[in-house]
């Protein structure tokens, strides 16, 4: 208490008390992180108002949205649904900077294993790898396979950061990796680079050259600075490029990865998979497992070729190779075969024409109402094909999460011929 | 997807989204009549709202062509009783007042389409995605709300071209971690329900006795969230996974997939009848191909 009035005796104000803690009362403990009237802002009749982040999220999502419907320009392009990830991570000494808090290494190990959650949702007919650079040298983690729990453990097994990074060595080890795959699959690489330089045992070109000839799209995400190599690896191989300049912003980028990309045209090989649709086993059954080699009894599914049991999908069977999988796994994908369009945004200025009188009042997925302030009518979107209306919110639940249009699904389509049929 | 603590208001509040199934096609078939049903679904509603002072309940009507909003709890501030000036007050007059106004357009609708020999089946697709918005606004309010889970009270027997939207909604109610309950009420059995229940951990169950319904109902559907720990619901048996080919229509436990556009075939095709593509055959020379290059010979 005494310092404190000290500090009002001298009239000084400390904007910054991160390093006078013991100096300041508890009441301004509390101001020191969350500094709210800095999120204030003044209308146009000068009285105040909080920032209003959800008409800049919007605005956000809808460019990237038309950036992406810009691309797809109406036509469907392939898109690599059966893909085999190899994460590389950097762990050499430039991992251990702090710019990122608590360190890059904790904070890419953080969204790592979000991402390969996120991956596995998106798509769970694919696998993934996980390959570390130390000390100049790359060493694989874990190898391609298709459960999150056993790459998220490896991964977080030990983090530490030593010696060079190796970009041209880790290129060699999943390209031998990647060769070994079938040729339906597609090939992808995702690093995650924090150094500012790579230590190479001979021509990285000629190793690009070879990833390229093999397939192979490689992306990075740099987490200091843009790299000629890593830019010029990215435009041969035909992957994105981009680097982070905050921790959301990392996060942003690793998860643009996780839909799948578009298919390199003239690779894509079509081929048809033979794969197993096992029955849950009959409860109280018992039988020895072959992934943990251990009596289990009850819940599990049996390999339709050499009715061996396993204990989760989707999976390979152990003994005989076959490819199991559960038709909601196959349904996972079909989003991505059959996106819906982008909705188009309503003109606010249209408030003398009829077409208010058919706005009605309401979001017709949530019920909110779409009035804003006065009774005027508030921003909102309409979709093409059902002509309903839709607030801001749901625009973005329904593109990003939900991919079904609630309109166009309440109504009763002619009869026509359909693509999927089950 | 938000942590489910930050999401708790109190344990045992709960917000039901009742889907109901108007289908009229399915209505004239059944051995109860529509108004018998009604009364037993109302009961439970009011059972529902009786449980704790902050549930919520909202209905939406699942019709043949059309799918429409009916009731929502928290909209009538005065309870359910509403006195039309003299005489008895009407308990969820404004709820039957919609549902006739509805059915009465969606039978105006479905004058438009053709019949068919079969019972046609009811659009759930789009019920569901509607619960599923109204679902994610109550998430958005903040952290204080009820903890949501939705009800399917269907008898109409499973559209397959509503396949694909239909699995949509269960994977998002399944990331949002909202359960789907159903309660069948028709004669088949219904995949789409089973699958849907099980994904995200709701509970299905198919009354023998449809004149207990209001029992079944509050024994089994009328639970909250938490208290499901402690409670012995039905448990999931039987639920088929496996797929059923593209050509045939038959249940297939092993087949094949085509790469492109994961459609299944239950024997060696050498085109594919959704994408077109052509098997085993690559654009470009695969010099690094191991297996044989003929053409007629497309090798998996």
């Amino acid at each position: 208490m005494m310092s404190n009035q000290r500090k009002r005796l001298n009239g000084e104000r400390e904007e910054d008390d991160e390093e006078d803690a013991e100096g300041i009362g508890e009441w301004e403990r509390a101001y020191v992180d969350d500094r709210s009237w800095e999120a204030l802002q003044e209308d146009e009749s000068g009285l105040l108002r909080p920032i209003d982040n959800s008409a800049i999220y919007h605005a956000q999502y809808r460019r990237r949205l038309r950036i992406l419907s810009a691309a797809a320009a109406g036509t469907r392009i392939q898109k690599g649904l059966i893909r085999y990830l190899y994460i590389v991570i950097d762990f050499s000494r430039a991992a251990a900077e702090t710019d990122f808090r608590p360190s890059r290494m904790a904070i890419m190990a953080k969204h790592v294993e979000a991402f390969i959650r996120e991956f596995f949702d998106q798509n769970p007919l694919s696998q993934i790898g996980l390959v570390s650079i130390k000390n100049g040298v790359a060493h694989t983690l874990t190898d391609l396979g298709g459960s999150p729990e056993s790459h998220i453990q490896a991964l977080m097994g030990k983090l530490e950061a030593l010696g060079d990074s190796s970009l041209q060595n880790a290129l060699e080890l999943v390209h031998e990796h990647l060769n070994q795959v079938p040729s339906y699959g597609h090939r992808e690489v995702l690093i995650l680079y924090s150094a500012l330089c790579t230590c190479d045992p001979g021509d990285i070109m000629e190793t690009i050259q070879k990833c390229k000839k093999s397939k192979l799209r490689c992306s990075v995400i740099g987490l200091s600075a843009e790299m000629f190599i890593c830019k010029h690896l990215c435009q041969e191989t035909g992957g994105l490029y981009s680097v982070a300049v905050d921790e959301v912003h990392l996060k942003d980028l690793l998860l643009e990865h996780a839909p799948p990309p578009p298919a390199i045209a003239e690779f894509a090989v079509a081929n048809l998979i033979k794969m197993g649709f096992p029955q849950r086993a009959a409860e109280g059954s018992m039988a020895i497992c072959s992934c943990h080699k251990d009596v289990k009894i009850g819940a599990g599914y049996t390999c339709p070729r050499c009715k061996a049991r396993v204990c989760e999908l989707p999976t390979e069977c152990t003994i005989c190779g076959l490819t199991l999988v559960s038709s909601p796994h196959l349904a996972r994908s079909y989003h991505h075969l059959f996106p819906i369009a982008p909705f188009d945004e309503v003109p606010t200025l249209s408030s003398l024409n009829d077409s208010r009188r058919k706005l009605g009042k309401c979001c017709f997925g949530c019920q909110q109402s779409l009035l804003g302030a006065g009774n005027k009518q508030g921003a909102c979107v309409t979709c093409r094909n059902c002509k309903h209306y839709f607030c801001l919110d749901c625009d973005i639940y329904i593109h990003e999460s939900l991919h079904n249009c609630p309109g166009c699904e309440s109504i009763r389509r002619p009869k026509s011929v359909s693509l999927m049929e089950e | 997807m938000a942590s489910v603590a930050s999401k708790l208001y109190s344990d045992d509040v709960s917000l039901l989204v009742l889907l109901l199934d108007t289908n009229p096609f399915f209505w004239s078939t059944t051995s109860i009549k529509f108004s018998q049903f009604l009364s037993h679904v109302l009961a439970f509603l009011n059972a529902v709202l009786g449980l704790n002072q902050l549930n919520q309940v909202v209905v939406i009507a699942t019709g043949y062509s059309s799918c429409d909003y009916i009731y929502d709890s928290s909209l009538t501030p005065n309870g359910n009783f509403e006195s039309s000036g003299s005489g008895m007050p009407a308990l969820f007059g404004s709820l039957l007042e919609k549902l006739e106004d509805f059915a009465a357009k969606d039978e105006e609708l479905s004058k438009e389409e053709e019949h068919e020999d079969r019972i046609a089946s009811s659009l759930l697709s789009g019920s569901l995605s509607m619960a599923l918005c109204y679902i994610q606004r109550v998430f958005r309010s903040g952290h204080l709300h009820p903890q949501p889970r939705i009800l399917c009270l269907q008898g109409s027997p499973d559209g397959p071209e509503q396949y694909v939207a239909v699995m949509n909604s269960i994977f998002s109610a399944q990331r949002l971690m909202v359960p789907i309950d159903s309660c069948y009420i028709g004669t088949q059995n219904s995949a789409f329900l089973q699958q849907a229940s099980y994904i995200t951990g709701g509970v299905h169950h198919t009354p023998k006795q449809l004149d207990g319904l209001f029992q079944y109902l509050t024994t089994i559907f009328a639970t909250d969230l938490h208290s499901r720990g402690f409670v012995q619901l039905p448990k999931p048996v039987g639920v088929d996974f496996r797929a059923s080919c593209f050509c045939h229509k038959k249940t297939i436990d092993m087949g094949y997939i085509c790469s492109v556009c994961l459609s299944i075939f239950c024997e060696h095709h050498k085109k594919c009848s959704t994408c077109g593509s052509v098997f085993g055959q690559s654009k470009l020379d695969d010099v690094s191909s191991v297996s044989n290059k003929k053409r007629k010979a497309p090798d998996t």
